[in-house]
């Protein structure tokens, strides 16, 4: 599989990450090889396959905590690394005109 | 008393126990060693004054015999682990300035049981490369180096910080996180014992998320005894971490009496690879004879999807690194590059935030898991997943463990391998299908090469049977008896 130019200028968007026309070279050519790479895995037959998505111990189910509030009253600590705050809130570049 | 940090860690809390020296005295050597050790780069932030306060508590605690299992250790704690009011980085540019307002259930475990902080450790960026290379703070140096060379060479990664203070005698052990071998491999490159227990063993709450089906915390130390010892602090049910697993934890130190007549190892054919040196393949081999002397069985084994595995990882770990590390947004964690707009104000910062081998793997992630490629990528590389578990699981029905080694090459220096990240990820390929398979693993120095670079003998065990691999690697230490240091060159730099 080769990514061209367009490809990671989109993968880059979807990314939300700003690349400048320099990099999207050398992504282009270090993306491909890999890609290529990982294609050895279509070599492995897996049509009567289940995939699994975690190596969580077989036939444990996840736990789950009951529905109800256990902790909170943090909104100072939860704010206290953001770059920018005002009155408790987050602040980010005007969304809506 | 001289020397008192070469000493193990349960050599120290014996010494300790005795009363040989004071908690006081063991920090105030940690401290000097710390001090003397940083041409090595160890630490991206020391907690000295934190821990010289803490052993007056632990001095008391001593005094009236009121001890706990790790009391007035001193340990250091890979960057990745959230402690409260202390700055945790991830060796990130987008975390430089990030001070947690919890503790992790790993390191809160630690200090509950008496352990003392050092300071938070280097590692590659959010435990992202195999060689400690990828770090905003620069790398941490490997205290080995190659017999008549002056060239510094890597510790391995990402636990690479955790992997060299222990080798340098900074703290009696540490703690890292393993997401394909990053706790082995550092610890083959080092001389000293990694070990990753199984999958949900310890909570991950806490810790900075990589790829949460395949992270897990584990230890550093310089035997396999004090391995021991810290899994029965670290490991515990943790209600915050739904794959915390609540299975019954053993006392992992009375394991390592255990005898290993009668059971069955497993050597893997897969595993003789091209490109392996035959350095490797001897101790390899030494590995199975001190088995054998001891009343183990070795069996050819056959994992015939484990060829893939490497492929496997290099799309699931990605995927799953996207989705986690899309919360640095410029918005919650400190690190914003400032824009008219909130798009580019995300992608200015992350661009910025985030190093090389960060981006290029958020991207892969991202094409991977992409609408059209899903499928193709993503689906696949689980299935596949499903047939390397099941490869285990096969084999498990007739051994009781794996021998392996744990890396194909002794450590390597700075720039080999970073033009080409193939080829780095290429150092990971007997650690990685382990964690695939969320199994348990530990690495164990065993010997030098021709260069007098350590290597290491890798031990794979049955999910929650951390005890018959623990006993394994006792017979194999003690065998090995590998008693080599490093130089230590940087207290002359």
């Amino acid at each position: 599989m080769s990514i061209d130019k367009n490809l990671i200028r989109k993968i880059a968007k979807l990314s939300r990450i700003s690349v400048s026309e320099d990099d999207v070279k050398d992504l282009s050519e270090e993306l491909s090889k890999i890609l290529e790479w990982i294609e050895q895995l279509s070599q492995v037959d897996t049509n009567e396959v289940e995939p699994i998505f975690s190596s969580f111990e077989e036939g444990a189910e996840l736990k789950k905590r009951k529905d109800e509030v256990a902790d909170g009253g943090y909104r100072e600590n939860i704010i206290a690394n953001a770059p920018k705050t005002k009155e408790g809130f987050f602040i980010v570049p005007k969304i809506v005109d | 008393m001289e020397d008192i940090t070469k000493l193990s860690l349960h050599q120290t809390r014996d010494a300790l126990n005795k009363k040989q020296f004071s908690c006081k005295e063991l920090i105030a050597s940690h401290v000097k060693e710390m001090e003397s050790s940083r041409p090595l780069n160890l630490f991206i932030t020391e907690t000295m004054d934190h821990a010289i306060k803490s052993a007056e508590i632990s001095d008391n605690n001593i005094k009236i015999k009121k001890q706990r299992n790790l009391e007035g250790l001193p340990f250091g704690i890979k960057d990745m682990f959230c402690t409260k009011n202390i700055k945790t980085t991830a060796s990130s540019k987008m975390l430089s300035n990030f001070v947690p307002s919890y503790e992790s259930t790993v390191t809160k475990n630690l200090w509950n049981d008496g352990a003392i902080l050092l300071g938070k450790l280097n590692n590659d960026e959010f435990a992202m490369g195999s060689s400690n290379e990828t770090s905003f703070f620069g790398p941490t140096k490997n205290p080995w180096k190659s017999n008549g060379s002056k060239n510094y060479i890597v510790p391995g990664g990402s636990s690479g910080g955790s992997a060299a203070a222990v080798a340098a005698n900074v703290g009696v052990a540490s703690i890292g996180t393993d997401t394909g071998g990053s706790i082995r491999q550092p610890a083959s490159f080092t001389g000293t014992v990694g070990f990753k227990p199984t999958y949900g063993r310890c909570s991950r709450w806490g810790i900075i998320a990589f790829a949460s089906s395949l992270d897990q915390a584990g230890t550093i130390t310089k035997n396999v005894k004090d391995s021991a010892i810290i899994l029965n602090s670290i490991c515990s049910y943790d209600p915050k971490d739904s794959t915390s697993s609540n299975k019954l934890i053993p006392d992992f130190e009375k394991s390592l009496e255990r005898s290993v007549k009668g059971k069955k190892v497993g050597v893997p054919k897969e595993f003789y690879q091209e490109g392996i040196s035959e350095e490797i393949l001897n101790l390899w081999d030494n590995g199975k004879k001190w088995l054998k002397e001891s009343g183990a069985e070795i069996v050819d084994i056959s994992l015939p999807h484990i060829k893939y595995a490497l492929p496997c990882y290099y799309i699931i770990a990605p995927a799953e690194a996207s989705s986690n590390l899309a919360r640095y947004d410029g918005v919650k964690f400190t690190h914003r590059v400032e824009a008219d707009n909130i798009n580019d104000m995300y992608e200015l910062t992350r661009s910025d935030g985030f190093g090389e081998e960060v981006k290029r793997r958020i991207m892969v992630g991202t094409y991977v898991l992409s609408s059209g490629y899903y499928d193709a990528y993503y689906l696949k590389a689980q299935k596949v997943r499903a047939l390397i578990t099941e490869d285990f699981k096969n084999v498990f029905k007739d051994i009781d463990a794996i021998l392996t080694p744990s890396t194909p090459t002794s450590a390597f220096e700075f720039g080999e391998k970073m033009d080409d990240p193939l080829s780095m990820y290429l150092n990971d390929v007997f650690t990685v299908p382990v964690n695939l398979a969320g199994l348990p693993a530990m690495s164990v120095p065993v010997g030098l090469d021709k260069n007098m670079l350590p290597l290491g003998l890798q031990l794979i065990g049955k999910s929650f049977d951390e005890e018959t691999i623990l006993s394994f690697a006792s017979v194999i230490e003690k065998a090995a008896n590998f008693k080599h240091s490093p130089k230590e060159w940087w207290k002359n730099e």
